[in-house]
C-alpha cells in the first residue's frame, strides 16, 4: 500500500508539478516539432513513454551492477547513449516482427527518439541522484507521462491556432513558443499543491 | 583561405543554429538564466562541435555507411566526456550551474546534424571551421538570450548591475516561462526584420529530433504527414 501511494504521488509530482518539457526543458525538439496534429503527437508521446520506461530500467541495472563496481562512472554518458541507441533499434525490430499494428502507429517516431534528450536526461539524472530501482521507475514513468500530457495539449492548442489570425512576424515558431510559455505558467499553478 | 571565412560567416549569421535553423532548443532555453551560463554552455558546445567535426571528417572514408550514426555518437560522446571532466576540474561553478545539460550535449541536434550534413562529406579543414562557425553562432545566440533574461529578471548583465535602483526585476523572466517568451520575441523580431513588408510567409522550421534529415529542412515526419494526405 505504501508503495502504491508513493507511486501515485511520485507520478503526479513528476508529471505535473515538475513537468519535463515545461519546467525542466527536456525533450523540446519533438515537443515543438511533432506537435502539429493530435494524432502524431499522441504517437510520439506513446513511443517516448515506452522507450523511457525501458531505457531507464536497463540503464539503472547497468549503472548499479557494471559501471559502479568497475569504477567506470565517468563512462556513463557514452555507455548510456549507446544503450539507448541499441535499445531503440531493438524495440523497432521486435515491434515490426511481433506487433505490426503498434509498429504502424509508433514506428516512424522510434528512430527520432535516440536523440530525444528527455530519454538520456532521465537516465543520467536518476543515476546522478543515486535513486533506487523503485524511485528510478517512478521518476521515469512520471516524466514520460508528463511529456505525453504536454505534447498532446500542445498539439490540441496548435490545431486551434491554425485558424486564427496571427501577426505575420509571429507566425510559425514564435507563436508556438509563446503558447509554450503560457502553458508553462499554467503548469506553475500545480506548484501550489506540492506534497 | 576563402573557405574557412565563408564557413564562419555561414555558421554565425546565415545559418545560425538557434535563430535560423531552430536546433538545440533544450540547452538554449534551459541554461540561459544568465549571460554567463549561456556563454559557458555555448563555448563548451563549440569545443565539442569543432573536435567532433574534425575527427569525423578525418575518419569519413573509414566509417562504413551503415554504422555511421552509432560511430558519430561514440565520437561525440567521447569529447563530451572530456569537456565534462575538464569543466568539473577547472570551472566548478559553471559545471554546477549547467549540471545535467553538459552530458546532454551528446544529443544536441546541432552536433549530429553538422556531422551528418557537413563533416561526413567535406575535408578536415573546412569541417573544423564549420564546427567553429556553428559553435560560435550558438554561443552568440545563447549569450544574447541569457543577457536579455538576466537584464529583465535581475537587472544585470554578466553580473553587472545595469538597471537603476528603482527597477523591480520581473522574476518570471529567469524562470521557465520567461525562456519561451524571450526566444519567441527574438525570433519574431528576426522574422520582422527579414521579411520586411514582403508578402512571404515566414518559414516553419522545426527539428523533430531526426538531426541528419532536418539540416536541409526536410523532416522525415513532415514527409510522412504529407504522404498520409
Amino acid at each position: 500500500m505504501r508503495y502504491l501511494t508513493g507511486f501515485l504521488l511520485g507520478l503526479i509530482n513528476f508529471a505535473l508539478l515538475d513537468n519535463v518539457v515545461l519546467s525542466r526543458f527536456l525533450g523540446l525538439c519533438p515537443f515543438l516539432g511533432v506537435s502539429k496534429k493530435i494524432r502524431t503527437a499522441a504517437g510520439m508521446g506513446g513511443a517516448v513513454v515506452a522507450v523511457i520506461t525501458l531505457s531507464s530500467a536497463i540503464t539503472y541495472f547497468i549503472n548499479r551492477y557494471v559501471l559502479i563496481p568497475l569504477d567506470l562512472v565517468y563512462m556513463r554518458t557514452i555507455a548510456f547513449i549507446l544503450i539507448i541507441a541499441a535499445l531503440v533499434q531493438t524495440v523497432e525490430i521486435i515491434m515490426k516482427k511481433k506487433i505490426p499494428s503498434l509498429y504502424k502507429a509508433l514506428g516512424v517516431y522510434l528512430p527520432l527518439i535516440t536523440t530525444n534528450c528527455a530519454v538520456l536526461g532521465v537516465a543520467i539524472d536518476s543515476a546522478q541522484k543515486g535513486f533506487g530501482f523503485f524511485d528510478t521507475m517512478v521518476f521515469s514513468i512520471g516524466t514520460a507521462v508528463g511529456f505525453l500530457i504536454a505534447i498532446v495539449l500542445m498539439a490540441g492548442i496548435r490545431e486551434r491556432i491554425e485558424y486564427n489570425k496571427i501577426p505575420k512576424a509571429f507566425r510559425g515558431m514564435p507563436i508556438v513558443l509563446l503558447t509554450a510559455g503560457l502553458m508553462a505558467i499554467a503548469f506553475f499553478g500545480f506548484k501550489g499543491v506540492s506534497f | 583561405m576563402i573557405k574557412p571565412i565563408e564557413r564562419l560567416y555561414n555558421g554565425i549569421i546565415k545559418e545560425n543554429p538557434t535563430f535560423v535553423l531552430m536546433l538545440g532548443m533544450c540547452p538554449t532555453l534551459a541554461v540561459t538564466t544568465s549571460a554567463i551560463n549561456g556563454l559557458g554552455m555555448g563555448l563548451s558546445t563549440c569545443a565539442v562541435l569543432m573536435m567532433s567535426n574534425l575527427i569525423i571528417s578525418l575518419l569519413r572514408k573509414f566509417i562504413p555507411d551503415r554504422v555511421r550514426m552509432p560511430a558519430y555518437i561514440v565520437i561525440v560522446a567521447t569529447f563530451v566526456t572530456v569537456v565534462e571532466l575538464l569543466m568539473q576540474a577547472y570551472v566548478r561553478p559553471l559545471y554546477n550551474a549547467l549540471g545535467l545539460f553538459i552530458p546532454l550535449i551528446v544529443v544536441n541536434c546541432i552536433i549530429l546534424g553538422r556531422a551528418e550534413a557537413y563533416a561526413s562529406k567535406h575535408s578536415p579543414l573546412p569541417s573544423f571551421f564549420d564546427g567553429l562557425g556553428m559553435g560560435l553562432g550558438f554561443t552568440v545566440a545563447l549569450t544574447l538570450i541569457g543577457s536579455f533574461r538576466e537584464l529583465l529578471g535581475k537587472g544585470s548583465v554578466f553580473g553587472l548591475q545595469i538597471m537603476p535602483k528603482g527597477f523591480v526585476p520581473a522574476t518570471i523572466m529567469i524562470m521557465a516561462p520567461g525562456a519561451f517568451f524571450v526566444l519567441a520575441c527574438l525570433t519574431a523580431l528576426q522574422n520582422k526584420l527579414k521579411l520586411g513588408k514582403s508578402k512571404v510567409e515566414p518559414p516553419e522550421k522545426f527539428c523533430s529530433g531526426n538531426c541528419g534529415a532536418c539540416m536541409d529542412g526536410t523532416c522525415s515526419i513532415g514527409k510522412k504527414e504529407d504522404a498520409d494526405k
